[in-house]
């Protein structure tokens, strides 16, 4: 009597994992190159307004973020929950708005200074006072391009959160 | 000798585990930089006047309550973009005439403005106003010049006015066609200048 030999049941062949280390890596040299590492550590709510018009700006180098925005986190007990500017990795007061801008300035390529532009990213709950002496403030020492930093999303979601 | 004739496999099962371990690190740590906005500029030092006519500035204001009018009367947030461009194009000088905007497609009517160039807007907030509300109606003057600027561009080059500033804008496009889409630019802004005024309402 011959058996028949059949395959089924038998042990599969293994499949090679020999590439698997190579995806990973393709992935991770991708995610490394388009990626920037935050060295700001966020410490005011922001949660920014939707916009459909919005423009990308075509260089982050130039641009200088200020943030505004209620405290968040440990800051709360310090600080209350009045909103705050954040520049950098501190705290600052409207009065030191304009010099620790210029501060900020300083530190970005000389060739790039003509062209900076102030990324204000101001959490939804802000009111315009905040926004109008913040540009004030710059206006005074010379930095007019503003940039009101959005995410993309219907607009009229705005207003409708208000209610 | 004959030990050396095969060499035991190094295992790489441990190694997906290194680069998932790394990837993981990079994922927590990084964000991909997501900064757009709308990009406006604040007004130089020096005080400037200038006679303007009534029917050449649009006024917007948003109350403390973040209510919207619209050249004196309450208007709905969807309604502005809409007013915004039958103002701007409406182009109320008379054929023949110095100042007649001959590229406007607006119902040409005495009350509205002479022509884009003379067009001002004048948004006038008050301390309390939502910024949100405040990006709103910033979203929406900028999308009637954006869609203004596209026709003008469509019918004058064939392509919008957002497609050409994307396209200078993209890595590699050789310097000829660079400065084409530079002086196009230029021209559609020349036609529709973007003229908005901010005020600030201290009592409303």
């Amino acid at each position: 009597m011959i058996r028949l030999k059949t395959n089924r049941g038998g042990n599969l062949p293994a499949i090679s994992t020999a590439s698997l280390p190579d995806i990973v890596f393709i992935l991770l040299f991708f995610f490394m190159t388009v990626v920037t590492i935050n060295d700001q550590q966020l410490m005011v709510e922001n949660t920014l307004p939707f916009a459909t018009e919005a423009e990308k700006l075509e260089k982050t180098e130039n641009s200088i973020a200020i943030f505004v925005g209620r405290p968040k986190g440990e800051h709360i007990a310090a600080l209350g929950t009045t909103p705050r500017i954040q520049l950098g990795n501190r705290f600052v007061n409207m009065d030191q708005v304009a010099a620790a801008t210029l501060g900020e300035l300083y530190t970005i390529p000389e060739h790039l200074r003509n062209s900076a532009t102030i990324a204000l990213k101001a959490d939804r709950t802000i009111k315009m006072g905040v926004i109008l002496d913040i540009k004030e403030a710059l206006r005074q020492v010379n930095l007019f391009k503003i940039n009101y930093t959005t995410v993309q999303g219907d607009v009229f979601q705005n207003i409708e959160q208000l209610d | 000798m004959s030990r050396c004739r095969q060499l035991p496999e190094v295992n790489a099962g441990s190694m997906a585990d290194i680069a998932f371990l790394l990837l993981i690190f990079f994922l927590v740590t990084a964000s991909i930089p997501t900064d757009e906005g709308l990009r406006r500029r604040t007004p130089p030092l020096e005080d400037q006047t200038a006679e303007i006519k009534d029917k050449n500035l649009f006024e917007i204001n948003l109350n403390q309550n973040s209510d919207l009018m619209v050249e004196g009367e309450v208007r709905l947030f969807s309604e502005l973009k809409e007013a915004a461009k039958r103002f701007i194009d409406n182009g109320g000088i008379l054929p023949g005439d110095s100042g007649f905007c001959s590229y406007c497609g607006g119902a040409r009517e005495a009350h509205l403005s002479d022509n884009p160039q003379k067009a001002i807007i004048a948004l006038g907030v008050a301390r309390e106003t939502d910024y949100t509300v405040y990006v709103t109606v910033q979203n929406e003057l900028q999308g009637a010049y954006n869609e203004l600027r596209n026709t003008a561009a469509m019918e004058l080059f064939g392509s919008t006015y957002e497609e050409m500033k994307k396209q200078y804008t993209t890595a590699g496009v050789s310097p000829e066609r660079k400065k084409v889409l530079r002086s196009r630019i230029k021209k559609i802004q020349e036609m529709y200048p973007q003229k908005i005024v901010e005020t600030t309402i201290t009592n409303f």
